[in-house]
């Protein structure tokens, strides 16, 4: 982070590092989805190489249809379509995830990039880091 | 016994437990990140299936929709809300909440 100060206060660009955030967790039965997300929204202010992964349990935060009402907490689904706005335009989703839940691109509320397990692996492996939720 | 579960099946194993031991005529309450198991295409959703036989499965209507999945629900398993929830744990003897 200090490196990335400085680079900014040399009115340089600074180092871009691939940034990746991975999001395994269902949306209201926690916090951590919430969070994930308002953490990438932060990021984007750094002007990093940004990807956001949803896998396992990830998957249903970008679920279409969601009417939160009733519980009485924040409908964040909609901001997902926001993260274009900030130059977040790097999403994926692990195919085998999606199928384990029955579900497929259409029931999503953006467009995702749909990867299999083996892609994923290798674009985790070719970040500088790695945010896990 | 009503047994009440709130995680997600493919994160936790608390459904698996509340099934192992929820006895013929006891009921399953799905609430929170549980409802998923009772939505079509969930590899838990063989689980609950099986269980229907024995138990009567409810989900948690507020819950569903919060999590855009209330027209993906299994046939068979009731849907209930807030007030549906207080007549079960008031129709059974006793409860057990897998946390």
């Amino acid at each position: 982070m200090s490196d990335m100060m400085d680079d900014m206060d040399e009115g340089g660009e600074g180092v871009v590092k691939k940034f990746m955030f991975v999001n395994r967790k269902a949306p209201h039965g926690t916090i951590y989805a919430l969070e994930g997300l308002e953490v990438v929204l932060i990021s984007a202010a750094f002007d990093q190489d940004v990807s956001m992964v949803f896998v396992d349990d990830g998957v249903y935060e970008l679920i279409k249809g969601v009417n939160t009402k009733g519980i009485e907490v924040k409908d964040f689904s909609k901001t997902y379509r926001a993260l274009e706005g900030y130059d977040i335009e790097k999403l994926y989703v692990e195919k085998a995830s999606m199928d384990a839940r029955g579900l497929t691109e259409d029931d999503l509320i953006v467009d995702v990039t749909v990867l299999d397990s083996a892609e994923m692996a290798n674009l985790m492996a070719e970040q500088d880091v790695v945010i896990s939720y | 016994m009503l047994h009440i579960v709130n995680k997600s099946a493919t994160e936790r194993n608390s459904l698996e437990s509340a099934l192992r031991m929820a006895t013929k005529g006891s009921a399953v309450l799905l609430i929170e990140d549980a409802v998923y198991a009772a939505t079509q295409g969930s590899v838990a959703a063989a689980k609950i299936k099986s269980a229907m036989a024995d138990v009567q499965i409810y989900a948690l209507g507020p819950d569903l929709d919060a999590r855009g999945m209330s027209s993906r629900v299994l046939d068979g398993v009731k849907v209930v809300d807030y007030g549906g929830f207080v007549d079960l744990v008031t129709e059974h003897n006793s409860c057990q909440s897998w946390l």
